[in-house]
Protein backbone atom coordinates (compact mmCIF):
# COMPACT_ATOMS: atom_id res chain seq x y z
CA UNK A 1 0.00 0.00 0.00
CA UNK A 2 1.48 3.46 -0.98
CA UNK A 3 -0.13 4.67 2.11
CA UNK A 4 3.42 6.60 2.64
CA UNK A 5 2.83 8.92 -0.17
CA UNK A 6 -0.68 9.65 0.74
CA UNK A 7 0.66 10.57 4.20
CA UNK A 8 3.16 12.86 3.45
CA UNK A 9 0.77 14.51 0.96
CA UNK A 10 -1.36 15.14 3.47
CA UNK A 11 0.66 16.67 5.62
CA UNK A 12 2.04 18.84 2.83
CA UNK A 13 -1.61 20.36 3.01
CA UNK A 14 -2.28 20.80 6.18
CA UNK A 15 0.89 22.58 6.40
CA UNK A 16 -0.58 24.60 4.07
CA UNK A 17 -4.18 24.72 5.22
CA UNK A 18 -3.31 25.29 8.78
CA UNK A 19 -0.62 28.05 8.11
CA UNK A 20 -2.44 30.28 6.03
CA UNK A 21 -5.06 31.41 7.94
CA UNK A 22 -3.72 32.92 10.56
CA UNK A 23 -3.97 37.60 9.74
CA UNK A 24 -1.24 37.79 12.17
CA UNK A 25 1.72 37.52 10.39
CA UNK A 26 4.40 38.81 12.99
CA UNK A 27 6.21 35.91 15.32
CA UNK A 28 2.59 35.50 17.74
CA UNK A 29 0.58 34.18 14.56
CA UNK A 30 3.32 31.84 13.49
CA UNK A 31 3.66 30.68 16.83
CA UNK A 32 0.11 30.11 16.95
CA UNK A 33 0.26 28.48 13.10
CA UNK A 34 3.40 25.79 14.74
CA UNK A 35 1.55 25.33 17.99
CA UNK A 36 -1.71 24.03 16.21
CA UNK A 37 0.74 21.70 13.74
CA UNK A 38 2.83 20.48 16.81
CA UNK A 39 -0.38 20.14 18.86
CA UNK A 40 -1.99 17.77 15.63
CA UNK A 41 1.31 15.88 15.87
CA UNK A 42 0.96 15.17 19.43
CA UNK A 43 -2.34 13.85 19.62
CA UNK A 44 -1.22 11.28 16.89
CA UNK A 45 2.26 10.65 18.45
CA UNK A 46 -0.08 9.84 21.61
CA UNK A 47 -2.24 7.82 19.62
CA UNK A 48 0.78 5.92 18.44
CA UNK A 49 2.19 5.36 21.42
CA UNK A 50 -0.91 3.37 22.36
CA UNK A 51 -0.36 1.34 19.71
CA UNK A 52 3.26 -0.05 20.52
CA UNK A 53 4.12 -3.78 20.66
CA UNK A 54 3.57 -4.43 24.25
CA UNK A 55 7.34 -4.73 24.80
CA UNK A 56 7.85 -1.35 24.15
CA UNK A 57 5.94 -0.14 27.43
CA UNK A 58 8.14 -1.62 29.98
CA UNK A 59 11.30 0.53 28.89
CA UNK A 60 12.08 2.34 31.97
CA UNK A 61 15.44 3.45 30.96
CA UNK A 62 15.32 6.74 28.95
CA UNK A 63 17.82 6.41 27.05
CA UNK A 64 16.47 2.76 25.32
CA UNK A 65 13.26 4.97 24.90
CA UNK A 66 15.32 7.39 22.78
CA UNK A 67 16.85 4.73 20.80
CA UNK A 68 13.19 3.08 20.41
CA UNK A 69 11.92 6.48 18.70
CA UNK A 70 15.34 6.72 16.46
CA UNK A 71 14.76 3.24 15.50
CA UNK A 72 11.73 1.77 15.34
CA UNK A 73 9.55 4.42 15.40
CA UNK A 74 11.33 6.34 12.64
CA UNK A 75 11.36 3.46 10.06
CA UNK A 76 7.44 2.81 11.42
CA UNK A 77 6.72 6.12 10.57
CA UNK A 78 9.27 6.96 7.88
CA UNK A 79 10.78 4.24 6.67
CA UNK A 80 14.54 4.52 7.95
CA UNK A 81 16.21 5.05 11.22
CA UNK A 82 17.43 8.22 12.39
CA UNK A 83 20.91 8.70 11.43
CA UNK A 84 22.55 10.13 14.93
CA UNK A 85 21.39 9.98 18.76
CA UNK A 86 23.49 11.81 20.64
CA UNK A 87 23.17 12.94 24.35
CA UNK A 88 24.87 14.56 27.03
CA UNK A 89 23.22 12.02 29.98
CA UNK A 90 21.30 14.34 31.40
CA UNK A 91 18.07 14.54 29.82
CA UNK A 92 19.01 16.26 26.88
CA UNK A 93 19.05 14.60 23.45
CA UNK A 94 19.75 15.37 20.26
CA UNK A 95 18.22 13.31 17.20
CA UNK A 96 19.74 13.82 13.71
CA UNK A 97 18.08 12.92 10.06
CA UNK A 98 19.94 13.56 7.34
CA UNK A 99 17.55 12.85 4.94
CA UNK A 100 14.37 13.78 6.39
CA UNK A 101 11.39 12.36 4.61
CA UNK A 102 9.39 15.59 4.91
CA UNK A 103 11.91 17.99 4.12
CA UNK A 104 13.17 15.72 0.68
CA UNK A 105 10.73 16.95 -1.73
CA UNK A 106 11.40 19.98 -0.72
CA UNK A 107 14.86 21.59 -1.40
CA UNK A 108 17.95 20.40 -1.49
CA UNK A 109 20.52 23.15 0.45
CA UNK A 110 20.58 26.25 1.87
CA UNK A 111 17.31 27.15 0.21
CA UNK A 112 13.97 27.46 1.92
CA UNK A 113 15.61 27.39 5.47
CA UNK A 114 13.29 29.15 7.21
CA UNK A 115 10.21 27.76 5.59
CA UNK A 116 11.33 24.54 7.15
CA UNK A 117 9.67 24.68 10.97
CA UNK A 118 6.63 24.49 9.33
CA UNK A 119 7.09 21.27 7.89
CA UNK A 120 9.02 19.83 11.14
CA UNK A 121 6.30 21.20 13.79
CA UNK A 122 3.57 17.89 13.22
CA UNK A 123 6.48 15.78 13.75
CA UNK A 124 8.01 17.85 16.88
CA UNK A 125 4.48 17.21 18.29
CA UNK A 126 4.46 13.29 17.19
CA UNK A 127 7.88 12.60 19.19
CA UNK A 128 6.47 14.65 22.20
CA UNK A 129 3.26 12.65 22.11
CA UNK A 130 4.92 9.53 21.83
CA UNK A 131 6.96 9.92 24.74
CA UNK A 132 3.74 11.12 26.75
CA UNK A 133 2.29 8.07 26.25
CA UNK A 134 5.02 6.01 27.33
CA UNK A 135 5.73 8.14 30.32
CA UNK A 136 8.16 10.84 29.81
CA UNK A 137 7.19 14.96 29.77
CA UNK A 138 9.36 16.58 26.88
CA UNK A 139 10.13 19.46 25.26
CA UNK A 140 11.40 19.21 21.67
CA UNK A 141 12.50 21.81 19.38
CA UNK A 142 14.52 21.47 15.93
CA UNK A 143 16.99 23.63 13.71
CA UNK A 144 17.84 22.90 10.03
CA UNK A 145 20.55 24.44 8.51
CA UNK A 146 20.25 22.90 5.11
CA UNK A 147 18.15 21.37 3.58
CA UNK A 148 16.99 18.04 4.15
CA UNK A 149 18.95 17.17 7.09
CA UNK A 150 17.18 18.44 10.47
CA UNK A 151 17.63 17.89 14.38
CA UNK A 152 15.42 16.78 16.73
CA UNK A 153 16.25 18.98 20.35
CA UNK A 154 14.47 16.76 22.96
CA UNK A 155 14.56 17.85 26.71
CA UNK A 156 13.56 15.45 28.94
CA UNK A 157 11.80 17.15 31.77
CA UNK A 158 12.41 15.60 35.45
CA UNK A 159 9.25 14.84 37.19
CA UNK B 1 14.84 4.27 -1.96
CA UNK B 2 13.99 1.14 -2.33
CA UNK B 3 10.95 -0.26 -0.30
CA UNK B 4 12.18 -3.33 2.22
CA UNK B 5 10.74 -6.41 1.12
CA UNK B 6 9.56 -7.65 4.44
CA UNK B 7 8.12 -5.12 7.35
CA UNK B 8 7.69 -6.51 10.71
CA UNK B 9 3.73 -6.74 10.62
CA UNK B 10 3.56 -4.08 13.48
CA UNK B 11 5.60 -1.23 11.24
CA UNK B 12 3.14 -1.79 9.02
CA UNK B 13 0.20 -1.19 11.29
CA UNK B 14 1.66 1.78 12.95
CA UNK B 15 2.00 3.31 9.32
CA UNK B 16 -1.27 2.82 8.06
CA UNK B 17 -2.82 4.02 11.22
CA UNK B 18 -0.94 7.11 10.98
CA UNK B 19 -2.70 8.43 7.80
CA UNK B 20 -6.19 7.56 9.68
CA UNK B 21 -5.41 9.25 13.26
CA UNK B 22 -3.32 12.13 11.30
CA UNK B 23 -6.67 12.65 9.05
CA UNK B 24 -8.99 12.12 11.80
CA UNK B 25 -6.63 15.02 13.96
CA UNK B 26 -6.94 17.41 11.19
CA UNK B 27 -11.00 16.78 10.74
CA UNK B 28 -11.06 17.76 14.98
CA UNK B 29 -8.88 20.77 14.33
CA UNK B 30 -10.78 22.07 11.14
CA UNK B 31 -14.03 21.62 13.42
CA UNK B 32 -11.94 23.60 16.42
CA UNK B 33 -11.58 26.48 13.71
CA UNK B 34 -14.85 26.18 12.05
CA UNK B 35 -18.30 26.27 13.54
CA UNK B 36 -20.52 25.44 10.12
CA UNK B 37 -20.25 21.85 8.81
CA UNK B 38 -20.38 22.93 5.78
CA UNK B 39 -17.05 25.12 6.11
CA UNK B 40 -15.54 22.26 7.47
CA UNK B 41 -16.87 20.20 4.57
CA UNK B 42 -15.65 22.68 1.84
CA UNK B 43 -11.98 22.36 3.73
CA UNK B 44 -11.25 19.08 3.70
CA UNK B 45 -12.72 19.16 -0.15
CA UNK B 46 -10.19 22.06 -0.85
CA UNK B 47 -7.58 20.50 0.91
CA UNK B 48 -8.12 16.80 -0.96
CA UNK B 49 -8.27 18.56 -4.21
CA UNK B 50 -4.84 19.62 -3.90
CA UNK B 51 -3.67 16.50 -2.73
CA UNK B 52 -5.70 14.68 -5.63
CA UNK B 53 -3.64 16.99 -8.26
CA UNK B 54 -0.36 15.63 -6.99
CA UNK B 55 -1.43 11.98 -6.24
CA UNK B 56 -2.21 11.26 -9.61
CA UNK B 57 1.12 11.96 -11.09
CA UNK B 58 2.22 8.96 -8.57
CA UNK B 59 -0.44 7.00 -9.14
CA UNK B 60 -0.41 6.87 -13.28
CA UNK B 61 3.92 6.68 -12.51
CA UNK B 62 3.16 3.27 -10.22
CA UNK B 63 0.41 1.31 -12.04
CA UNK B 64 0.65 2.04 -15.68
CA UNK B 65 -2.50 2.09 -16.48
CA UNK B 66 -3.61 1.72 -20.28
CA UNK B 67 -5.53 4.52 -21.60
CA UNK B 68 -9.28 4.02 -20.77
CA UNK B 69 -12.54 4.57 -23.66
CA UNK B 70 -15.27 5.39 -21.08
CA UNK B 71 -16.10 6.98 -17.83
CA UNK B 72 -17.12 3.17 -16.78
CA UNK B 73 -13.13 1.94 -17.24
CA UNK B 74 -12.13 4.98 -15.44
CA UNK B 75 -14.23 4.71 -12.65
CA UNK B 76 -13.19 1.12 -12.33
CA UNK B 77 -9.93 1.70 -12.12
CA UNK B 78 -10.20 4.33 -9.46
CA UNK B 79 -12.00 1.50 -7.38
CA UNK B 80 -9.62 -1.63 -8.29
CA UNK B 81 -6.56 0.14 -8.82
CA UNK B 82 -6.47 3.63 -6.83
CA UNK B 83 -8.21 2.63 -3.56
CA UNK B 84 -6.54 -0.65 -3.24
CA UNK B 85 -2.99 1.30 -3.25
CA UNK B 86 -3.68 3.85 -1.45
CA UNK B 87 -6.46 2.31 1.09
CA UNK B 88 -6.10 -1.05 0.66
CA UNK B 89 -9.94 -1.14 0.18
CA UNK B 90 -11.99 -2.16 -3.01
CA UNK B 91 -15.20 -0.25 -3.58
CA UNK B 92 -18.16 -1.70 -5.74
CA UNK B 93 -18.78 0.35 -8.67
CA UNK B 94 -22.56 0.98 -9.89
CA UNK B 95 -23.58 3.09 -12.73
CA UNK B 96 -26.41 5.32 -11.96
CA UNK B 97 -27.79 6.20 -15.35
CA UNK B 98 -28.56 5.84 -18.63
CA UNK B 99 -26.32 7.63 -20.15
CA UNK B 100 -23.28 6.37 -18.33
CA UNK B 101 -21.66 9.31 -16.57
CA UNK B 102 -22.54 8.77 -13.39
CA UNK B 103 -21.08 6.25 -10.93
CA UNK B 104 -21.20 5.23 -7.58
CA UNK B 105 -18.28 3.90 -5.45
CA UNK B 106 -19.69 1.87 -2.61
CA UNK B 107 -17.10 1.04 0.66
CA UNK B 108 -18.73 -1.31 3.17
CA UNK B 109 -15.47 -0.32 5.12
CA UNK B 110 -13.81 3.08 5.24
CA UNK B 111 -10.49 3.04 6.72
CA UNK B 112 -10.72 6.52 7.08
CA UNK B 113 -12.89 6.65 9.47
CA UNK B 114 -11.57 3.36 11.27
CA UNK B 115 -11.58 5.03 14.46
CA UNK B 116 -14.68 7.01 14.04
CA UNK B 117 -18.06 5.48 15.87
CA UNK B 118 -20.18 7.87 15.37
CA UNK B 119 -19.67 12.13 14.47
CA UNK B 120 -19.56 14.71 16.79
CA UNK B 121 -23.07 15.89 18.79
CA UNK B 122 -23.81 18.86 16.70
CA UNK B 123 -21.81 17.98 13.77
CA UNK B 124 -24.54 15.80 11.43
CA UNK B 125 -23.68 17.65 8.45
CA UNK B 126 -20.29 16.96 8.98
CA UNK B 127 -18.90 14.88 5.57
CA UNK B 128 -16.11 13.37 7.75
CA UNK B 129 -13.98 11.75 4.92
CA UNK B 130 -14.92 14.82 2.15
CA UNK B 131 -11.15 14.55 1.56
CA UNK B 132 -11.79 11.68 -0.34
CA UNK B 133 -14.62 13.74 -2.80
CA UNK B 134 -11.34 16.45 -3.11
CA UNK B 135 -8.92 13.85 -4.08
CA UNK B 136 -11.19 12.54 -6.62
CA UNK B 137 -11.98 15.69 -8.69
CA UNK B 138 -8.40 16.91 -8.23
CA UNK B 139 -7.08 13.69 -10.02
CA UNK B 140 -9.96 13.14 -12.25
CA UNK B 141 -9.16 17.34 -13.24
CA UNK B 142 -5.68 16.77 -13.91
CA UNK B 143 -6.54 14.08 -16.30
CA UNK B 144 -8.88 16.71 -18.23
CA UNK B 145 -11.82 15.22 -16.95
CA UNK B 146 -14.00 17.73 -14.92
CA UNK B 147 -16.55 15.92 -12.42
CA UNK B 148 -18.81 16.62 -9.34
CA UNK B 149 -17.92 13.83 -6.63
CA UNK B 150 -19.95 13.96 -3.51
CA UNK B 151 -20.97 11.62 -0.98
CA UNK B 152 -24.54 9.90 -1.46
CA UNK B 153 -24.51 7.63 1.80
CA UNK B 154 -22.64 7.83 5.04
CA UNK B 155 -22.08 5.02 7.86
CA UNK B 156 -21.20 7.56 10.04
CA UNK B 157 -24.88 9.66 9.47
CA UNK B 158 -26.56 5.68 9.95
CA UNK B 159 -27.15 4.70 6.19
CA UNK B 160 -25.86 1.33 5.74
CA UNK B 161 -23.10 1.78 3.19
CA UNK B 162 -20.76 4.39 2.28
CA UNK B 163 -21.35 5.66 -0.98
CA UNK B 164 -19.36 8.32 -3.22
CA UNK B 165 -21.10 9.11 -6.41
CA UNK B 166 -18.82 10.58 -9.44
CA UNK B 167 -21.05 12.59 -12.11
CA UNK B 168 -18.80 13.09 -14.83
CA UNK B 169 -19.49 16.44 -16.55
CA UNK B 170 -19.04 17.12 -20.49
CA UNK B 171 -16.33 19.39 -21.57
CA UNK B 172 -17.86 22.82 -22.04
CA UNK B 173 -17.03 23.65 -25.90
CA UNK B 174 -14.60 26.80 -26.00
CA UNK B 175 -16.50 30.07 -26.26
CA UNK B 176 -14.90 33.67 -27.62
CA UNK B 177 -15.26 35.47 -23.78
CA UNK B 178 -17.08 38.67 -24.54
CA UNK B 179 -16.79 41.74 -22.13
CA UNK B 180 -19.87 42.79 -20.24
CA UNK B 181 -20.01 46.50 -20.15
Amino acid sequence: MADKVLFEFLHTEMVAELWAPHPDPGPGGQKRSLSILESIGFRVGQALGERLPQETLGFREELDVLKFLCKDLWVAVFHKQMDSLRTNHQGTYVLQDNSFPLLVPMASGLQYVEEAPKFLAFTCGLLCGTLSTLGFQSLVTTSVTSLPACKFQVVIRKP
Amino acid sequence: MSRPAHRRPECHKINKDLLVLTYGALVAQLCEDHEKDEDVNKYLDKMGYGIGTRLVEDFLARSCVRRCHNYSEITHIIAEVAFKMYLGVTPSVTCNNSSKNAFSLILDKNPLSEFVEELPAGRSSLCYCNLLCGIIRGALEMVHLAADVTFLQDRLKGDRVTEIGITFLKQPKERKSQRRK
